[in-house]
């Protein structure tokens, strides 16, 4: 019994241990597809390199119309004696026009939290990114499954 | 008829962020769209749109087609003093709006 439940747990522990040694680079490699797949968010970053950290894009998984899909971007604080933000950029996928929205705080806020409803031209991966006021930038991504699309007579 | 409407707390404590939602009323027009004749309907959308506390502007969007039709926008802002909170925004027809609301530090 003992061994038997000696067997499982290495099994499990291994197959955990490969999968959390796998996800970051798994991670990666999403995240530098989404760059690649959409060519604002490219041009835009210039090669700079974002961190997919510190920062949530609420969007449903599953929108069942694209003329209004409700949007929420977070980036988590505390920001009070370092860097705030100050830029928060929207990069579409599919839309015809990929740079959705750009939202500027000249003041420093201590929560920052953006929420809207967008357009989406299909189902795509939209992209948040936000500038610091250091100039780092974190940047987060969410997929969205759409039934009927925003342009339908625009395609 | 009023073309927006802006909602912030009665009361916001001093110092702390506050939140800000604004709807106004727009078509948001994609220019992707025809009309019964076939004819392109242009692109018509609020362009940009600022936000301003005690005349410091303190949020302000740029915006495309990608946003949807009578945009909504909610935020934070941070209170200082008691005073105003005032929007504007044109339109890629250059039609101006503004509304503006209280805002009561306590």
């Amino acid at each position: 019994m003992s061994i038997a439940n000696h067997r499982i747990s290495r099994r499990r522990a291994l197959r955990t241990g490969g999968v959390l040694a796998l996800a970051p680079w798994l991670a990666a490699r999403a995240d530098e597809r989404d760059i690649a797949n959409i060519p604002a968010l490219a041009a835009f970053l210039a090669g700079r390199k974002p961190r997919w950290e510190r920062m949530r894009l609420d969007l449903p998984g599953l929108a069942d119309n694209g003329q209004a899909v409700p949007m929420k971007i977070v980036v988590d604080g505390p920001f009070a004696p370092g860097p705030y933000v100050k830029v928060i950029r929207l990069f579409s996928q599919r839309n015809p026009v990929p740079e959705m929205a750009t939202f500027e705080f000249p003041v420093a806020v201590e929560r920052v939290e953006v929420e809207s409803r967008i357009r989406l031209a299909g189902t795509q991966r939209i992209v948040a990114v936000a500038t610091m006021s250091d100039d780092a930038l974190f940047a987060a991504g969410a997929d969205v499954v759409v039934t009927v699309d925003a342009c339908m007579d625009g395609t | 008829m009023p073309d927006a409407r802006i909602n912030v707390p009665a009361e916001v404590p001093r110092g702390k962020p506050f939140e800000v939602r604004l709807l106004i009323r727009h078509p948001m027009e994609t220019g992707y769209r025809t009309d019964d004749t076939g004819k392109q309907i242009p692109r018509n959308v609020i362009a940009t749109l600022t936000c301003r506390y005690n005349g410091e502007t303190v949020f302000s969007a740029r915006m495309s087609p990608g946003i949807a039709a009578n945009p909504y926008l909610r935020f934070f802002v941070t209170a200082r003093e008691s005073g105003e909170l005032a929007f504007e925004w044109v339109d890629d027809r250059g039609v101006r709006g503004s509304e503006h609301a209280a805002v009561t530090v306590v």
